[in-house]
């Protein structure tokens, strides 16, 4: 465990190296929330790897997959062919209008105040779902993996906030994720994510090249194998229909398991459009060229990855069974999913390299898993705290309400501060939530769906559609948010234990959520007309339009600094 | 007064008039040059290209990639259906969803580098000349 141990402390001393060294390069605004537009394509590229492939979807996917076989795959297919909606509809046009925040996109046509609030408060809706679920999931992996780390800490936090114990696990990762963003900004929270792409493209390689050479590099055997793994309804692990069996309820008078499947199936190619921490992304390459290209390296890793889970899942299904997937910690052997990846890394290293072997590859997942969070945290911190320092302090009180000009340095300063403050508030929300370990893998899946079901139809009709207006963009930011929470936790599962006959039926929401979204943008639109609220709006369409597809008067790169 | 300046002033070569910019909008005249260039048969070609490319294909991988819950769904027995050793038309299919994200997105570039690109820097070589103010 100690070597565990170790590899964490090599984690943290690499990056933060690379903040200390960012560090120097982010006094300006420019730098702090876009690393001066220096990025290069596939640096960018990288760099949205290591954003978007988070825990959920390394630990997340492996134990979905090893657990019940191919439907944990589905979440695999839709997280790569939802970049496809990034790329031809949103990529470049995002790099050519906007300067630091999916607002600054917005509210080039509509009325700032109401748009740039609505915008934060939808980003902050995403980015803290998003975040809690990643901070839970730091604090169970560290619990279980180095277990002597939390009790040496426990000590000096034997004390409450507002009702809360903090915990030590997910506050270390608070902290780090504190530093790399309040000191290193955007620059530091990209080599931060470059890094960690290399690690868990390296990691997920070695993996799956152990896992088909246990099987001889014999796809047919490896087949076999997974086939004779049974579910409980008989099934094998090669078919759909375990995570959601078909035909067994009906929901609205259809397959309850294809509704699942196919709201997932939305969330998951849609949202991903919507995230903040994404789209922020593209705002730090020079040009909408190289905004492109960065989409295309990151589907080609994101892509070999998510292939790659089929075999880490798979394998750890053949190799270790779901009985074995567990905590060794615990008095008990509880089986729990998000162990999968470690435990088939134990099992192989041990396999072809002895006891030692096994103890080194488990450490060395465990440090990916580790980095994974970290990047992933960072990049959301950022992206929350721009919408609330870039978005709500500057642009709407300071500028708009106080009418007052803040300076460069004022700005930088409170993005700090704001980071600070987000890192603090989630570091309290994540020990409060995170007793019922259900709602982990739960609140992440709401962060696509409120992506999908407020951003996106702002973000689409802001650039493409002449007649949108304020209206129609805040109330699908405001609305398309409140109404996706409130679906969920009316839902079944988001109380344990899971409600028998839920005010919703579904746990997937987006089928319901995302058309309503849409439809609040057209309905608010025309509402706005009606009210000749927003007249500004269809003329400046003329502008984004010219803008969002030539990249005229797109903001420039900044000298290198 | 606003925080967001913008560096190059509009197409037509405006005089910077946007730094007086306030929350009422542009000046009349701007809103012209825009529309201006907008109307241009540069840019109209550029749209219309990019048109032809985008609408098919978002349309194409919505449809392949619905196909894929909904056949699970709809015709189980034919997605579990072996088509070598325990290899089934599901886990394939959904394969080839992978094969067909990395080739429209290879698509999508060679036509952007192709046709896109040198269309759009045609719109910003007419915005400036500052011929764009047409209508």
């Amino acid at each position: 465990m100690n070597l565990t141990l170790a590899l964490f402390l090599i984690v943290i001393a690499i990056t933060l190296g690379i903040t200390a060294w960012a560090s120097r390069r982010t006094g300006t605004t420019v730098q702090f929330w876009a690393a001066g537009r220096g990025i290069k394509g596939w640096q960018n590229g990288l760099a949205i790897s290591g954003d978007y492939m988070s825990a959920a979807s390394f630990l997340g996917i492996a134990g979905l997959i090893a657990f019940n076989g191919y439907d944990g795959f589905m979440y695999s297919v839709g997280w790569l062919v939802a970049y496809l909606t990034v790329l031809f509809l949103i990529a470049e046009p995002m790099r050519n209008t906007g300067k630091y925040t999916l607002a600054d996109v917005l509210s080039y046509r509509m009325s700032p105040i109401p748009v740039r609030s609505a915008a934060a408060f939808s980003t902050v809706a995403v980015s803290a779902s998003y975040m809690m679920a990643q901070m839970i999931g730091a604090g169970s992996l560290i619990k279980i993996l180095i277990p002597s780390l939390d009790s040496t800490l426990k000590p000096w936090f034997n004390w409450t906030i507002l009702g809360t114990k903090l915990d030590p696990s997910i506050t270390v990762v608070g902290a780090l994720m504190m530093i790399y963003v309040i000191a290193g900004g955007m620059v530091a929270t990209t080599w931060v994510q470059i890094v960690k792409a290399v690690m868990l493209m390296g990691g997920a390689i070695l993996l799956s090249f152990l896992v088909l050479l246990h099987f001889g590099f014999n796809f047919g055997s490896f087949f076999d194998a997974i086939a004779k793994v049974k579910a409980a309804n008989g099934l094998n692990f090669t078919q759909p229909g375990i995570l959601y069996p078909y035909g067994k309820t009906q929901v609205w008078g259809i397959d309850k398991a294809l509704l699942e499947n196919v709201s997932l199936g939305m969330a998951l190619i849609l949202g991903t459009a919507g995230l903040p921490h994404i789209l922020m992304r593209f705002f730090t390459v020079p040009n909408a060229k190289a905004a492109r290209q960065s989409v295309v390296w990151a589907m080609g890793l994101i892509g070999s990855f998510y292939i790659m889970t089929t075999f880490l899942g798979f394998g750890a299904a053949t190799l270790v069974g779901k009985a074995k997937i567990c905590a060794a910690v615990a008095p008990k052997c509880t089986p729990n999913s998000n162990l999968a990846a470690p435990r088939l890394a134990e099992y192989l290293g041990t396999n072809f390299f002895g006891t030692g072997g096994g103890e080194f590859l488990l450490a060395f997942i465990a440090a990916v898993a580790f980095a994974t969070i970290l990047a992933v945290v960072a990049g959301l911190t950022l992206a929350a705290s721009g919408a609330f320092s870039h978005d709500f302090y500057v642009n709407v009180i300071r500028t708009h309400i106080l009418h007052g000009h803040v300076s460069e340095r004022e700005q930088v300063m409170v993005a700090r501060i704001t980071a600070g403050l987000v890192g603090l508030l989630s570091i309290w929300l994540a020990a409060r939530v995170g007793a019922t370990a259900n709602a982990a893998a739960l609140v992440a899946g709401v962060a696509f769906v409120i992506a999908a079901a407020a951003n996106l139809p702002a973000i689409l009709f802001t650039l493409f559609w002449k007649r949108f207006n304020t209206w129609g963009a805040v109330a699908s930011l405001v609305g398309g948010s409140v109404m996706t929470i409130w679906l969920v936790s009316i839902g079944p599962g988001w109380t344990l234990p899971a409600v028998a006959h839920p005010a919703f039926p579904l746990q997937n929401v987006g089928i319901v959520s995302i058309p309503i979204g849409f439809a609040l943008a057209i309905l608010g639109t025309y509402l706005g007309e009606l009210a000749k609220a927003d007249r500004l709006a269809e003329r400046k369409f003329h502008e984004i339009d010219v803008r969002a597809q030539t990249g005229i008067g797109a903001e420039p790169a900044a000298a290198a600094g | 007064m606003e925080i967001r300046k913008r560096p190059t002033p509009g197409p037509a070569a405006v005089p910077s008039k946007q730094a007086a910019e306030a929350d009422t909008g542009p000046p009349l005249e701007e809103v012209a040059q825009w529309e201006g260039l907008e109307q241009t048969p540069e840019f109209k070609q550029l749209i219309q290209a990019r048109l032809r490319f985008v609408l098919p294909a978002t349309a194409f991988f919505l449809a392949y990639y619905f196909l894929l819950p909904l056949l699970n769904g709809l015709a189980p027995a034919f997605m579990r259906t072996d088509v070598f050793g325990h290899v089934n038309i599901a886990y394939l299919f959904a394969l080839s969803q992978f094969v067909m994200a990395w080739l429209l997105a290879w698509f999508y570039i060679r036509r952007a580098t192709r046709v896109f690109d040198p269309l759009a820097q045609k719109v910003r070589e007419r915005a400036a000349r500052g011929r764009g103010a047409a209508s």
